[in-house]
């Protein structure tokens, strides 16, 4: 990105850039994990701070232990619907910039657990993901490669973009608690017990509508789902409104039932 | 109200906390900095891991009893299928038997260095000792690579042996381990062991009595810490153990200090049985599975005969058990895991009693608990 005066500038020993350059670099290179481990996935986590893959050679290897210091949450490991209150309450009290990597399977999308009726289907139902590190769990190199993908996200980032000088009031992500059939956000059900998961406002289309409780999949709750006759009778994509692909990856256990 | 009367003071420690192993919560009543009682909330990582495997077809649990001690997936899968072996009347080649064991050594080996590692770790050592037990983990995960493909989820066993040979690169490798670990065990006990920090800090702590281990039914270095030499590849001796030599150490006082030593003579007498198992490993006869067994159609529509089975081996944490009931159909109809973590677990209340806060974490850390096999 040199240009012709920059290098002869610094044949001087003056050093030109911008501020978001130096801005996004500070920043990139001093990424602050919060050390919180929820499952296998933390084992692994820590196996990447170890001396083999060694994550200090990326700025990232200090773990703090309070949110408020931590830049970067890893969620590694299964979010249960009873820790989803906890998680959500540590990302809320990290301070901005942050940055969630959700690591693993189960923090992705449940993973195996996924037809549990404990087990919250994917932790971007409630905070925002940037950075996805598939695996059950992730090799360390895995995590290594996750960690260098936002930081490239972060060099991409522009100063008059970014949400936290943006005019917008900051906003707390609102702390899902244990309802009737499930978690529910003020009132109305994130991810039923059994069922598929519904669409949460940060991912949906409509993210702007900002937890309107409209539900994108709207289907019959059933109390007691786990591999029950009604899901192998039943093809989910007749319920109305779901996508083939969607409900196809919610079948449990095989693709059968064409 | 007095101005000098004191007050008790409720401390919440966790689910969020770097030294509690995973999300496990404890509610600490203090008086001053001494533990008046101590309430454990356990549920955090509950992910219906019976409930599945009723639902799911045989085979299909093994890759979930991986997940339940994430450090041991081995011994793991060692109980379950022994377990299903039992219900379905399976035999085990020689061979396999002897794969089995050598891995669960490896893993006693992992699990051990890792969990003195992080007990030293919650004693405010940050990661140094943790540094030790993490290098000889990633070796010995390098042979659990080779032979099942993963690192640490190895889903390695099936019912009727392994899911593969060992490959020819293993032995060569694994020999060049063994020949480090004397060395790094002389290592990590010299740093640790004489410590005068790390034996103020665990000695007279979180004292088990024999009585009262006895009474809470607890297992392995912890039950064994305090004085009682019960082991279940001794007492109900499975695979090949009953024809291996080797010493159950016990401590005597049944502190912090005597779980970590017990801990560190377990790993130099899984030295010793895996010098045996590789000097007959090449001698052993009949495959690495059951020929009746080789093909995965088989583990997948395997049928036990209606009945019960229950199967219990030494996990690191000690007694694992599977309790399996089946009606003939592919699913069982009823499937319990015995977790020595979360029966390890409910003395902690008694041990933490009467010592000061800092110890908690150090006496919890001592228990080697996994929040997988505790919740489930």
């Amino acid at each position: 990105m040199a240009t012709e005066p920059q290098l002869a500038a610094e044949r001087h020993g003056v050093f030109l850039t911008t501020v978001t350059r130096l801005y996004n670099w500070g920043r990139r290179s001093s990424v602050y994990p919060l050390s919180f481990g929820l499952a296998c996935c933390a084992i692994e986590m820590m196996a990447t701070g170890m001396a083999r893959v060694d994550l200090a050679r990326f700025g990232a290897e200090m773990f703090r232990a309070s949110p408020r210091q931590a830049d970067l949450m890893i969620v590694a490991g299964t979010v249960t619907k009873k820790m989803a209150p906890q998680v959500v309450r540590l990302y809320n009290q990290m301070p901005e910039p942050r940055y969630v990597i959700s690591m693993g399977a189960c923090a992705t999308s449940g993973g195996p657990f996924r037809d549990g009726y404990n087990v919250l289907r994917g932790i971007d139902l409630l905070i925002p993901v940037d950075v996805y590190v598939p695996g059950c769990p992730p090799r360390p190199e895995a995590l290594l490669h996750g960690l260098m993908t936002l930081q490239a996200q972060i060099d991409a980032q522009r100063l008059d973009a970014v949400r936290w000088y943006s005019d917008r009031e900051a906003r707390d992500h609102p702390v899902p608690t244990l309802g009737q059939h499930g978690l529910a956000i003020d009132g109305q059900t994130i991810d039923p017990i059994g069922g598929l998961p519904l669409l949460s406002p940060l991912t949906s289309p409509h993210a702007e509508a900002h937890r309107s409780g409209q539900l994108e999949h709207p289907q019959e709750i059933r109390l007691f789902p786990i591999m029950d006759d009604l899901v192998e009778r039943e093809t989910p994509w007749r319920a109305r409104g779901v996508a083939r692909e969607i409900a196809a990856d919610d079948l449990k256990r095989g693709g059968n039932h064409e | 109200m007095s101005a000098h009367e004191s007050h008790l003071l409720q401390v919440n420690i966790g689910p969020q906390h770097p030294s509690t192993h995973g999300v496990f919560r404890m509610e600490v009543t203090l008086d001053g900095e001494t533990v008046v009682a101590l309430r454990p909330v356990f549920g955090y990582l509950h992910r219906n891991h019976e409930q599945l495997a009723e639902a799911s077809s045989y085979i299909q649990t093994m890759p979930y009893t991986d997940r339940l001690d994430y450090f041991n997936s081995m011994t793991s899968n060692y109980g379950y299928a022994l377990a299903v072996e039992r219900l379905a009347g399976i035999d085990v080649p020689q061979r396999a038997n002897y794969i089995r064991a050598l891995m669960s050594e490896l893993t006693r080996i992992l699990n051990h260095a890792t969990a003195i590692g992080f007990m030293i770790n919650d004693m405010g050592a940050w990661h140094t000792a943790l540094q030790f037990g993490m290098r000889e983990r990633e070796k010995i995960l390098d042979l659990f690579e080779m032979a099942s493909g993963a690192r640490m989820m190895c889903n390695y066993f099936r019912f009727g042996g392994v899911v593969r040979d060992l490959p020819p690169e293993f032995l060569p490798y694994f020999d060049q381990l063994m020949r480090g670990l004397p060395a790094f065990f002389d290592e990590f006990e010299r740093l640790l062991r004489d410590n005068e920090i790390i034996v103020a800090r665990s000695s007279g702590i979180g004292i088990l009595p024999r009585e009262v281990a006895a009474g809470y039914s607890v297992t392995g270095p912890v039950l064994r810490g305090s004085g009682i030499p019960y082991d279940i590849r001794r007492a109900e001796p499975y695979g090949i153990y009953g024809e291996l030599a080797f010493d159950i150490p016990v401590g005597s006082v049944g502190d912090v200090y005597d779980r970590t030593l017990v801990r560190f003579a377990e790993m130099r007498q899984s030295y010793r049985m895996l010098q045996q198992i590789r000097e007959r490993l090449p001698d052993t006869i009949g495959g690495h599975i059951n020929p009746a067994m080789a093909n995965f159609g088989k583990q997948k529509a395997l049928r036990p005969p209606a009945g019960e089975a229950y199967a219990r081996v030494e996990s690191p944490k000690g007694e694992l058990g599977f309790y399996l009931v089946s009606d003939g159909s592919t699913r069982p109809y009823r499937y319990k895991v015995r977790a020595p973590s979360f029966i390890n677990l409910t003395p902690l209340g008694a041990m933490c009693r009467g010592h000061l806060l800092a110890d908690v974490v150090v006496i919890l850390g001592s228990i080697d608990i996994v929040m997988g096999e505790v919740d489930r």
